[in-house]
């Protein structure tokens, strides 16, 4: 009778033993590889974003369990090669896609940025839309209409983009952003209301 | 000035049996900073002590230093060129190599030679030079570097057409940086001493800004520091560096005195937060960055994971960082070999995550990397966001 029980304890022991380690293995897989279908880009310029797009977009990923792409567009003149190194790009990006990550990484969200030079906005986006695959973009439309992407540009996104594009146009009121701002000395996440 | 030398009638003959000539450059930031007035000086002194120097060719910017600086010495006739309908005057390299001085002053490497001659930039010409046995001083600006053409166009918004390949300058036995402060240099343009009165205000309007001088200043430090490095590293087969053969730095190398940095990254999303650390410590330390995967030898690399490798080239380009991608099954010996190649002084790895069962009585990775590297490279671990703060 004892060596029933034992052998039962045992084989319930072992089975939940697998169990564990399939689990643990199977998350672990997961936080290596996110899923390579579902992808949410958030294409951005300069040193803001708005908060509301950003948001929006972790809104989404959250729901679709997808990745977030959010993408700095960098601007390389013509006087040097397109595929160079762009350091002073390269110092307004960081912050801001830090700056998105830490607002992802505590809303669960996997990220998987890029910076894409381009000629202008939309040859960067255009070389993104050749280069990767996304299932939906978010893009904020500027408030200003002085600086990012243009309503051209932004026309030219939902004719050529292969996915659904958001746009979103942010409210008179709604005037907070995602800045590259340095808040904490480190160049970190900063957010702001303009 | 020996002429007795039955070589100087047929400088080509017995060439085999000849020496190559010592190179040395002297290096600027920007024009006005006193490489050719060096040049000059130092092959006076030379001279003087008794050897047979000859200006090969000689550009005074109609400076008047320059040119005192210049008396005194053997200077070797310009050749005439036609090109279409204009008039040019360049060195006349067969009648150097005629005159087989022991050192010739060849002013301006980087320039383009009138089409026609014997090469097509004069840096060709040194080349022929030295394989005639003849030292060389020569000069040259920074942005003429052909890996530096662009950084430098970025820093300053001006680019330089006239470029030579890194090799010319790496070829050199010595290289000497003339140093001047943003300050003085623009000082002596102000004062009428680089060009004539009536070029000064567009030169300060244009290049010559204390923001462009000091970046320039900073890449031409940094230029001599890392060809110092290269020539205090000597391949055991006597290569040069860069060609990364197993096993090719000698163990025993004297340890870098500048700092360099290696990140160890993995093709995954999460490893871009170590290169943005990563890079913004090299930038803090104004260094080189290396992104270093090693990858278990034969495996394919494909899909998700092809894509990340394109995704991080990518990101190195844009930060100017290098990519290694290393075979090897130990990656802790890999890590050591590179290190030791590239004399990195900070390897930067990320946080791994808790290990289990049997990894549990492995030593850490951080402390086999320093056991492994050579005394005094730090090892710094970059925490994973998503191991501490990943919860709301």
């Amino acid at each position: 009778m004892i060596e029933h029980v034992l052998v039962g304890v045992a084989l319930v022991a072992g089975l939940a033993g697998g169990y564990l380690i399939a689990r643990s293995r199977l998350r672990g897989r997961r936080s290596e590889q996110p899923d390579a279908v579902h992808r949410i880009l958030l294409p951005f310029t300069g040193t803001e974003i708005s908060r509301r797009a950003v948001d929006a977009a972790l809104r989404l990923a959250r729901a679709e369990d997808a990745t977030l792409m959010p993408a700095y567009l960098a601007l390389v003149p013509k006087s040097l090669p397109l595929e160079c190194a762009i350091p002073n790009e390269a110092t307004k990006a960081m912050p801001m896609l830090e700056a998105i990550e830490q607002r992802a990484t505590a809303q669960g969200v996997p990220v998987d940025a890029r910076i894409e030079r381009g000629r202008s906005y939309r040859h960067a986006l255009a070389r993104l839309l050749e280069s990767e695959t996304f299932d939906r973009v978010v893009v904020s439309a500027s408030a200003t209409g002085t600086a990012g992407l243009s309503g051209d540009d932004l026309v030219w996104l939902l004719e050529k983009a292969p996915a659904e594009v958001l746009i979103l146009r942010p409210g008179p009121e709604d005037r907070r952003v995602v800045s590259a701002l340095p808040a904490n000395g480190d160049g970190e996440t900063s957010y702001r209301s303009r | 000035m020996g002429g007795e030398d039955p070589d100087r009638e047929h400088p080509q003959a017995g060439k085999a049996d000849q020496r190559q000539g010592h190179y040395k450059i002297f290096l600027g930031m920007a024009a006005g900073v006193g490489k050719t007035y060096r040049m000059l000086q130092e092959g006076k002194a030379e001279a003087e002590a008794g050897r047979d120097v000859v200006i090969g060719y000689l550009e005074p910017h109609k400076r008047e230093e320059t040119s005192a600086q210049a008396r005194g010495l053997e200077a070797l006739p310009r050749r005439p060129v036609q090109v279409r309908d204009v008039a040019v005057e360049e060195m006349d390299l067969p009648a150097l190599l005629a005159r087989a001085p022991e050192l010739a002053l060849i002013d301006e490497l980087a320039h383009t030679n009138a089409a026609g001659l014997e090469h097509e930039k004069r840096y060709e010409d040194i080349a022929e030079v030295l394989e005639a046995g003849i030292d060389v001083f020569s000069t040259v600006n920074v942005q003429h570097l052909e890996s530096l053409n662009d950084q430098v166009a970025e820093l300053t918004g001006v680019r330089v057409r006239e470029t030579v390949p890194d090799s010319a300058l790496g070829s050199a036995d010595e290289v000497v940086l003339i140093d001047l402060t943003p300050e003085t240099l623009i000082a002596r343009l102000q004062a009428g001493k680089i060009y004539p009165g009536e070029n000064i205000d567009a030169a300060l309007n244009n290049f010559f800004k204390i923001e462009n001088l000091a970046a320039l200043r900073e890449v031409s430090l940094r230029q001599v520091a890392e060809d110092v490095e290269s020539k205090r590293l000597v391949f055991s087969q006597g290569e040069p560096l860069g060609t990364r053969a197993e096993e090719g730095v000698s163990a025993d190398a004297p340890k870098a005195v500048g700092e360099r940095l290696l990140a160890l990254i993995r093709p995954q999303p999460n490893s871009q937060r170590l290169v943005r650390r990563a890079w913004r410590s090299a930038q803090r330390l104004g260094t080189d960055l290396d992104l270093l995967w090693v990858k278990a030898p034969g495996k394919p690399i494909e899909g998700e994971e092809e894509r990340q490798v394109t995704a991080l080239r990518q990101l190195a380009s844009v930060l100017g960082a290098h990519l290694l991608i290393e075979e090897h099954d130990d990656l802790v010996a890999a890590v050591a070999r590179v290190v030791r190649e590239r004399c990195s002084t900070y390897i930067m790895v990320g946080e791994s995550e808790p290990p289990r069962g049997l990894a549990r009585l492995r030593e850490p990775l951080p402390q086999r990397l320093m056991r492994a590297t050579p005394p005094g490279v730090d090892v710094r671990i970059v925490a994973h966001r998503g191991l501490k703060d990943g919860e709301q």
